[in-house]
C-alpha cells in the first residue's frame, strides 16, 4: 500500500490508500479521515472517506492548499498507529432475491447488458463458476459484509464482503448504465455489493430487492428519526434471504411505520478477522440471534 | 402572501447556496449553478445574497404575484415581462400585486436567476430550500416547480426599485467558452498524448448537461496508460476502485466524453477523473448551452487561486457599486 495525495481543483484534497481494494486500505482511509476530522482543522468544510481513499473539501480563502495538503500528511502517521479495531454494529437486510421488479427492469434494459439472454444472476453466477443462480445467492449472503463507503446518490452504500480474495465476488457493470433501477434494488459492480436508496440511474447487476427503506427525506421509521439516511462506513451487513410472504409482511410493517431492523452491537478487530475469518464472522452473526 | 406558478417553463427550482455537510452521505451541495448571478439578483432587490430564488433554464415561467414585490432577473439574458411590459435585465423593478411575470424567448445563456423581495420562505431541509430531487429535498416536495404551485416569500421591507448592474459587472461565456483545469486526481492514467490532446482539441457541449453534471462531446478519445487493472477496479481503463469525486471534476468514462459534475454531483463512483474545473469557472458552466464550443485550458494551482480572488474581487466590486 503506498498513500498518494493529489488536489481535486483547488477546494479538495484527495487521498488513496492503495489503488486496489481490501480491507487494510478501507480500515487505513477511514482512520485517517477520522483523524482529520479530529484534528479540527479550520476551513475544512466536508471529509468524504470512501473505499480505499478519502476527500478533504476545504475553504482556500481560510487555509491555502498547500498548507491543508502538509497537515493532512502530518496524519498519516497517526493512521499508521491506530488500533484496527471498530465499536460498530451488525444489521440484518432482508432481500428478496429474483424479485419480480428488479426482473421486470433487467429485462427492459436487456441490450445494454454483457448476456441478453439471461438474467443478471445468471451472468453473475456464471462468471464466477457457479452452476446454479442459487448457489450464487447463497455466496453472496452467507458471509457478512462491510458498508465501505456511503454516497453516489443520497445514502446509498456500497459493501465489501468479509471473505478472503479468493472467494471474492467480482461481476463487471452494465455495458451502458441502465436510466432505471427501482428502490432499494441490491446490486452487483466489481467486487461491491449496494443498495440503490433511491429510484433512479444505475449500472450495478440487480439481484433483488430489500422492503426496508434506507433513505427516507420525510424520516418516518423508527430507525431513520435521528437522521434521514440510515447506513454509515464500518456497519456491517447480513443479507437474510426471503421470500414473496415474508416480502409483502415487511412492507407491511414498513408501510405502517412500525418495522424494526434487527441490529446488534459488536467489535470488529481487523487482525482478528485476518487470522481466523470464519470464526470472526461466526461470532459477529451470532450477534443478531440474540438481538 | 405568496407567488402563484401559472406555466413553470422547462426546468425551474427554487435554489440557494446549497447544503454543504453531507457530501459523505452522498448528498450534494446543491444550490444556484450560477452563484454570482443568484448572489447579485437578491443583492438588487435587498435580500441577503444567499437567499432562495428561482433558477431558469431556457424558458421562463408564467409567475402570478399575490403581492407587491421587488424583482431582478440575472445569469442568461432572458428578457422578462410585467403584463406583458418588457423589463430591464440585472435591474430591480416591481411587480405589484395582481400583476403576472413572463419571459421572452432565451437570447443567450442557460441559466436566468429571479430574485424576488423577501425571498423564496419554503421550507428548508437540511438547512437549505435548494431543490434536490434525486433525494426528494427542499424546493417544493423536493421537486422541480410545478404549475398551480403556491410558493411563499418571506416578509421583508421593500427598498426602492431600480438599482442595477452595469454590463462591466456581469459576467457570461465567451465563444467559444473557456474552462480552466487543475489536472490532478488521476491525471497519471492518461498517456502524455492524450493529456496533451485533451487541451488541444475543440471540444462542444453535449445535450446530456443538467445540475448534476455537463458531459462534452467533439475531442479524441483518450488513451490510457497501459496497467494489470486493480483489484475491486473493475475491467475497463477507465475504472478505478469507487472513490470519491470532487466538485467539477472530470470524469471520461471509457476515454470517450468528458464528464464535470456539478452542484448536484454525485458523490463518488468507480471512474478516473483527470482534473478538476477549477471553482472560478464552475458559474460559467451553468451557463452553457448545448453545442457551444468549449476549450479547456490547463493552469496550475496558483492560477486557480488568482482566479478564485479575481471572482471574490467581481463580486465585492458589485456590492460596493450597489452601497
Amino acid at each position: 500500500m503506498k498513500t498518494r495525495y493529489t488536489y481535486g481543483g483547488d477546494e479538495h484534497i484527495y487521498v488513496e490508500m492503495d489503488d486496489e481494494m481490501s480491507l487494510d486500505a478501507f480500515f487505513k482511509s477511514l482512520s485517517m479521515s477520522n483523524a482529520v476530522r479530529d484534528a479540527g482543522i479550520e476551513g475544512v468544510t466536508e471529509i468524504c472517506p470512501a473505499n480505499a481513499s478519502f476527500q478533504v473539501r476545504f475553504d482556500p480563502e481560510v487555509i491555502t492548499p498547500e498548507a491543508m495538503m502538509k497537515k493532512v500528511q502530518e496524519l498519516e502517521h497517526k493512521s499508521a498507529d491506530a488500533e484496527k479495531r471498530l465499536k460498530t454494529r451488525i444489521i440484518e437486510i432482508p432481500v428478496y432475491y429474483q424479485d419480480p421488479w428488479t426482473h421486470e427492469t433487467l429485462m427492459r434494459f436487456r441490450e445494454r447488458h454483457q448476456d441478453p439472454s439471461g438474467t443478471d444472476l445468471d451472468y453473475a453466477a456464471r462468471i464466477n463458476g457457479f452452476d446454479r443462480a442459487e448457489d450464487f445467492i447463497e455466496a453472496h449472503h452467507a458471509q457478512p459484509w462491510f458498508v465501505s463507503m456511503v454516497g453516489f446518490v443520497a445514502g446509498l452504500p456500497f459493501l465489501y464482503q468479509l471473505v478472503g480474495r479468493e472467494q471474492q465476488l467480482q461481476v463487471p457493470k452494465y455495458l451502458r448504465p441502465r436510466t432505471d433501477t427501482p428502490k432499494q434494488t441490491v446490486g452487483y459492480g466489481g467486487c461491491f455489493s449496494c443498495i440503490y436508496s433511491v429510484r433512479g440511474a444505475g449500472g450495478y447487476q440487480m439481484f433483488g430487492v430489500t422492503p426496508m427503506p434506507i433513505f427516507d427525506p420525510e424520516q418516518k421509521q423508527s430507525y431513520l428519526r435521528d437522521f434521514m439516511v440510515f447506513f454509515k462506513p464500518g456497519d456491517i451487513v447480513k443479507w437474510k434471504p426471503i421470500n414473496r410472504e415474508e416480502y409483502d409482511r415487511i412492507l407491511a410493517e414498513v408501510e405502517a411505520d412500525t418495522y424494526v431492523p434487527r441490529i446488534a452491537e459488536v467489535d470488529f478487530d481487523l487482525e482478528a478477522f485476518n487470522a481466523d475469518m470464519a470464526g470472526t464472522n461466526a461470532k459477529l452473526m451470532e450477534a443478531l440471534n440474540v438481538a | 402572501m405568496s407567488l402563484k406558478v401559472i406555466q413553470p417553463g422547462l426546468s425551474t427550482s427554487i435554489q440557494d447556496l446549497g447544503r454543504p455537510g453531507y457530501f459523505h452521505l452522498g448528498i450534494p451541495i446543491g444550490g444556484a449553478m450560477d452563484r454570482f448571478a443568484l448572489r447579485v439578483a437578491n443583492m438588487l432587490v435587498g435580500n441577503p445574497e444567499g437567499a432562495a430564488g428561482l433558477e431558469v433554464v431556457f424558458l421562463g415561467p408564467e409567475i402570478l404575484f399575490e403581492k407587491d414585490a421587488l424583482v431582478a432577473v440575472t445569469g442568461a439574458d432572458l428578457p422578462a415581462k410585467v403584463d406583458g411590459e418588457p423589463q430591464e435585465a440585472w435591474t430591480a423593478f416591481e411587480v405589484k400585486a395582481g400583476q403576472t411575470l413572463s419571459f421572452d424567448f432565451l437570447k443567450s445563456g442557460a441559466r436566468a436567476y429571479i430574485a424576488i423581495s423577501g425571498g423564496l420562505d419554503t421550507p428548508p431541509a437540511l438547512g437549505s430550500r435548494s431543490t434536490y430531487p434525486i433525494g426528494a429535498l427542499g424546493g417544493i416536495e423536493g421537486r422541480n416547480v410545478q404549475a398551480g404551485d403556491v410558493i411563499p416569500l418571506g416578509e421583508t421591507e421593500m427598498i426602492e426599485p431600480g438599482l442595477n448592474v452595469p454590463a462591466h459587472l456581469r459576467r457570461l461565456p465567451g465563444t467559444p467558452a473557456e474552462l480552466r483545469v487543475l489536472p490532478g486526481l488521476y491525471w497519471h492514467r492518461l498517456t502524455a498524448a492524450a493529456q496533451e490532446g485533451f487541451f488541444d482539441d475543440d471540444w462542444s457541449v453535449a445535450l446530456e448537461a443538467d445540475r448534476m453534471g455537463y458531459r462534452f462531446k467533439g475531442g479524441k478519445p483518450l488513451a490510457f496508460v497501459d496497467r494489470e487493472q486493480p483489484f475491486g477496479a473493475g475491467a475497463d481503463p477507465s475504472n478505478i476502485v469507487d472513490g470519491c469525486y470532487s466538485y467539477g471534476s472530470i470524469q471520461v468514462p471509457g476515454g470517450l466524453e468528458p464528464i464535470v459534475l456539478h452542484r448536484d454531483a454525485v458523490s463518488g463512483g468507480g471512474y478516473f477523473t483527470l482534473g478538476a474545473v477549477i471553482s472560478a469557472d464552475m458559474d460559467l458552466i451553468g451557463q452553457l448551452q448545448p453545442h457551444t464550443p468549449v476549450k479547456f485550458r490547463k493552469v496550475d494551482m496558483d492560477e486557480a487561486l488568482e482566479a478564485r480572488s479575481a471572482r471574490k474581487k467581481m463580486l465585492a466590486a458589485v456590492r460596493t457599486h450597489l452601497g
